[in-house]
């Protein structure tokens, strides 16, 4: 039984996600929980793997770059990399609203449209700079 | 709970009963997060040829294993404290977000130990 029920049954439910009105801050807000939810799920598992393979030799490594290396781990690469780019830009912003600024409507509202851009355009310099290194 | 005051009565009702320690564990691992990270991404950009060689020569510096060793700590505390949360959101019946933490802690900490141990067995030059 919920601590919702236990306490009081007749407490409402309010309305969840797919209720509201989409918005950047809601965006940013839900992006910020699924990309962190994803990369522990996804990102760290292939950490691991990546580390162990290294530390078991060439042969497992060979492993995990042909599987790495196909298009659809390369697909889930640079899906792991957005997801980091935007959860830090993301989560810098969270910084901020957590000292107590940027709460104005309009440069609340900014901030919400910047940081999925500019996760984005991490996301491709990032890549850039590594295939053409 | 407390004496029958506003804040008595609602202090440790949230899904989680209790908060402010996690948020700010959150919160220092995050910016630990965000300088391994930033050293992690920058290593990559750096590196350009991941074959086995390079990536070996990468990590057995002692600066590479140290920085990796630690981002596995604070990466993986503050992705545990992040899924925890999300247990405690949604997971509505008390045995099943028993049950899931338990399982979330075996998984971070049985995947932690397992990546520690591969860089410094890399770093000490197990398996060249
Ligand atoms: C579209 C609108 C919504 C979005 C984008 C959203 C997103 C999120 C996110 C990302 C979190 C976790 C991080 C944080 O605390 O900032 C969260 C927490 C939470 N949300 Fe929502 N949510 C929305 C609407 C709702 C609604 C309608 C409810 C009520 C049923 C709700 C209940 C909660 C609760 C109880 C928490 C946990 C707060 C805590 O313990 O810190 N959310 N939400
Ligand atoms: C630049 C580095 C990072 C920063 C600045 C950062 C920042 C944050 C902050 C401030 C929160 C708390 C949000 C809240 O209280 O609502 C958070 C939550 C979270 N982070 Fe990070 N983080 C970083 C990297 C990572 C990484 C690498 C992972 C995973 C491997 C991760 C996974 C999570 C998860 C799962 C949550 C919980 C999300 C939720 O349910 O609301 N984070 N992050």
């Amino acid at each position: 039984m919920s601590q919702r029920d236990q306490q009081n049954p007749a407490r409402p439910l309010s309305p969840h996600l797919q209720i509201w009105r989409w918005g950047p801050h809601m965006l940013v807000s839900i992006l910020h929980r699924a990309t962190g939810d994803g990369m522990a799920l996804v990102g760290l598992p292939l950490l691991v793997w990546w580390l162990g393979a290294i530390a078991s030799g060439p042969e497992a490594y060979a492993t995990f770059q042909s599987v790495m290396g196909s298009p659809l781990g390369m697909l889930v690469l640079v899906g792991v990399s957005w997801a980091f780019f935007q959860h830090m830009t993301s989560g810098l912003r969270h910084f901020v609203l957590d000292i107590g600024a940027g709460y104005e409507l309009d440069i609340n509202r900014m901030w919400s449209v910047a940081a999925p851009i500019i996760g984005i355009l991490l996301t491709a310099a990032f890549w850039a700079a590594v295939l053409l290194k | 709970m407390g004496n029958g005051t506003p804040i008595g009565r609602v202090r440790g009702l949230g899904t989680a009963h209790e908060g402010a320690h996690h948020w700010m564990q959150q919160r220092f691992t995050a910016i630990g997060n965000l300088v391994l990270m930033s050293y992690l991404v920058v290593s990559f950009a750096l590196l350009g040829d991941f074959g086995h060689a390079s990536v070996l020569k990468w990590l057995t510096s002692p600066i590479a294993a140290t920085a990796i060793i630690l981002l596995v700590i604070s990466v993986f505390w503050h992705a545990r404290l992040g899924l925890q949360v999300l247990v405690e959101d949604y997971m509505v019946d008390a045995g099943t977000k028993f049950g899931l933490t338990a399982l979330l802690n075996l998984a971070f900490i049985g995947g932690g130990a397992f990546a520690i141990f591969s860089v410094v067995s890399i770093a000490f030059g197990g398996k060249a």
